[in-house]
């Protein structure tokens, strides 16, 4: 399966066009943090960016602690999420250990699917989706 | 969120309360520089001056901004410290993606805080707080402690503050957004610094459903592939606007040492090629746009014998090397930043500030001044006694100073030598282009090369009719005031023609707006002037200093006979248009103001 990865994140211009492409296209909202990849500043612009965005843990600790099985383990890791089945309880975004799940303020969360379509919209070429062979990147 | 009506934040720094207000008037105004107009109508005091506790300091955006690339700065309008009328300021950041997911259309802040405060806003937060501790304390410094003290939402807020310029209201005094990126002129940090407002953080911590149906993320995909596949943008991204260094030196275009001359063989070592080989650290972008035209330089500092450095990066455009560098006779890109570094600090325009400096030095070099006044004596090429100066001038260390930074023409009608103050309405942008600039920015709306494209033109066009030039600048300057109240990054102006505009506008839901996108630009154009001149802007009252006809650029001698006359038309132009009521209360006649 493959994986959503930001190998050349230090070229990050911060312009959010990789979360602004996943709210619209993904999840028909218009944010910058609603999104399965969020850009935040690595300490203040001055020293650059990173991108938050699941990492594909496999187990995933947030499967684990969904309670009503609204995330579910993605092959070859991350999560499967089923929207109608999720209750808002926030467990999912507790759990993450690279805080990857975001919520808005009515509770909704929203994750990586790993499906590639805000690769597009990186115009320095930070993102990629690829077949993950031998293990993940580095955490960024 | 799209909606008909403006979602105004109104904050009284003197209660510490706001109150959200929704307006009418999107079909009217648009956004931005029409929704600037239209609040500052509402809310600014014609009787009263500009320091006034009651006269608003306000932030708008535009119907587009977060919802198409580009569409990513924001408008400051005020009372201006400099010449005392309502103008404008625009600037880039994330400010104006942080406004729109605090989902406001338009931040207006009025009274006077009881002591130095920042005033926090977001989608579901105000708050003003007692910053006493941060009295004097520099941009920089300032920055970092606001990111501490807020830390919730990195990547996701914009923290706006000012340096000491600000706080003893000098009208070069800018405000800083974002680090890099300045509400640079016409001394917005002034108006923050006498409502006694260090900072602004705002959270853009909302979020809303999107245009419902495939055709918005169509034409976004569309407008995306224009600004980034095709070769549209390259210069902006590239050397970025620097690039210019080099072509206006050569067409005898590029202010030297107070606008002594035009061009100087120095400029092999400050083109935009050379700061970006020598300099460039890294690139940057404001939110929402993909271009990243950002350009951030490096400079270290040894602090000690051994081998101990310090490094900071400084953002640099054609402007800022212009007036830190070609004006001062500067020529090393990395004492360039240097200056630019201080000026940052203390929070002063560089524009503005290398101008004023600029003059100083002439001043000096005719006996008008002495180390008395200037501290540190001035002489064309020393960079680091402009860095003090700058220091100086930002600081208001004394009285010449404190004079310097209300403008230079303030300076030299105390000391002399008003004929050489390369000021054009304000201290002067680095195109002596000729006479159509030179008129065109004197009496521009913000006395800003952007306001109309008579610097891009006289590049070009060595003509010398009066009328078909006047007639340029009055048909110019309704397609960039479209853009300044959507509000676009001018850099678009290229994609966003009137057409593209009406897509993007029905593509969210405006379908009004979008079937009147010139009547509006017209109207939000008469608008601004009207709002200007009745806070009173008098062309008569603009002069432009001799040092201007004693120019020779690629077109040769300046034609004292031509810039007066241009002047001359374009004023009463300025005038016959806001007075022309045809229209002007309701283009579309469906809604009050």
């Amino acid at each position: 399966m493959k994986q959503l990865t930001a190998p050349r994140i230090d070229r990050c211009i911060g312009c959010h066009s990789c979360a602004l492409a996943c709210a619209r296209l993904i999840h028909q909202r218009i944010s910058w943090s609603c999104a399965g990849i969020r850009i935040h500043s690595a300490g203040g612009l001055s020293t650059g960016f990173m991108a938050v965005h699941c990492l594909a843990c496999d187990p995933a600790p947030c499967v684990t602690a969904c309670p009503t099985g609204a995330f579910s383990q993605r092959p070859g890791g991350g999560v499967v999420e089923r929207k109608k089945l999720c209750i808002r309880c926030g467990q999912c975004v507790e759990a993450c250990p690279v805080d990857a799940v975001s919520v808005n303020r009515l509770g909704e969360v929203f994750v990586c699917i790993h499906c590639g379509r805000c690769v597009e919209f990186c115009p320095q070429g930070c993102l990629e989706l690829a077949e993950m062979a031998g293990g993940l990147e580095a955490p960024r | 969120m799209i909606r008909e009506a403006f979602r105004v934040l109104c904050v009284d720094l003197g209660t510490g309360k706001g109150r959200i207000e929704l307006l009418d008037g999107r079909n009217l105004v648009a956004g931005g520089s029409g929704l600037a107009a239209l609040l500052d109508g509402r809310y600014g005091k014609n009787d009263l001056p500009w320091d006034a506790a009651e006269q608003p300091l306000i932030f708008a955006i535009g119907p587009l901004t977060g919802y198409f690339p580009l569409m990513s700065k924001t408008v400051c309008a005020f009372r201006s410290a400099y010449h005392h009328q309502y103008t404008e300021s625009h600037a880039g950041g994330r400010l104006a993606h942080a406004l729109r997911f605090a989902d406001l259309d338009a931040l207006v802040i009025t009274g006077r805080a009881g002591r130095l405060s920042c005033l926090v806003v977001g989608d579901r937060h105000l708050e003003v707080k007692d910053v006493g501790f941060m009295r004097s304390m520099d941009a920089d410094a300032a920055g970092k402690l606001l990111r501490r003290m807020f830390a919730k939402g990195s990547g996701h807020r914009s923290i706006l503050r000012i340096g000491p310029a600000g706080e003893i209201g000098s009208a070069m005094a800018c405000i800083n957004v974002d680090s890099y990126r300045h509400f640079g002129r016409m001394g917005g940090g002034a108006v923050m610094g006498v409502k006694n407002l260090k900072g602004i953080v705002v959270q853009g911590d909302g979020d809303f459903a999107g245009p419902a149906g495939s055709a918005y993320a169509r034409l976004f995909r569309e407008v995306y592939r224009q600004v980034t596949a095709t070769d549209m943008m390259r210069k902006y991204y590239s050397l970025g606007t620097a690039g210019n260094l080099q072509g206006l030196n050569d067409l005898q275009s590029l202010p030297w040492c107070n606008l002594q001359r035009t061009s100087d063989p120095a400029i092999a070592g400050m083109t935009g090629q050379a700061f970006a080989d020598a300099t460039l650290l890294r690139n940057g972008a404001c939110s929402g746009c993909p271009v990243g035209c950002i350009h951030i330089g490096y400079i270290r500092e040894k602090i000690t014998g051994d081998n101990r450095y310090s490094y900071h990066q400084v953002a640099y455009d054609y402007e800022p090397i212009f007036a830190a560098g070609t004006m001062l006779g500067v020529t090393d890109p990395f004492a360039v930043l240097r200056i630019l570094e201080t000026m940052e600090k203390v929070g002063i325009d560089a524009m503005s500030g290398g101008v004023a400096l600029a003059w100083a030095t002439e001043a000096t070099q005719r006996g008008l001044i002495s180390r008395e006044q200037t501290v540190v004596p001035l002489r064309f090429g020393d960079a680091a006694a402009y860095q003090q100066a700058a220091e100086f001038l930002g600081r208001g260390i004394n009285d010449f100073y404190r004079l310097l930074g209300m403008g230079t023409l303030r300076a030299a009608a105390a000391y002399g030598g008003g004929e050489f103050a390369c000021v054009l309405g304000q201290e002067m942008a680095g195109y002596a282009t000729g006479e159509l600039f030179f008129a065109a920015q004197t009496l521009g709306f913000r006395h800003s090369h952007l306001d109309t494209g008579a610097y891009s033109r006289e590049q070009k066009n060595a003509g010398r009719d009066v009328g078909q030039a006047v007639d340029f600048l009055i048909a110019d300057e309704p397609g960039r005031v479209i853009l300044t109240s959507m509000v676009a990054c001018l850099f678009a102006r290229s994609v966003y023609t009137d057409t593209r505009l009406a897509e993007c506008l029905a593509a969210v839901g405006l379908d009004t707006l979008a079937g009147s996108v010139p009547e509006v630009a017209e109207h939000v154009r008469r608008l601004r002037w009207q709002t200007r001149i009745a806070t009173g802007f008098d062309p008569d009252a603009l002069t432009i200093p001799k040092r201007f006809y004693d120019v020779r650029t690629w077109k040769g001698p300046v034609s004292r006979e031509y810039l007066d006359a241009l002047k001359q038309e374009y004023g009463r132009r300025i005038l016959r248009l806001a007075a022309d009521r045809s229209g002007s209360d309701a283009p579309l006649g469906k809604e009050g103001n």
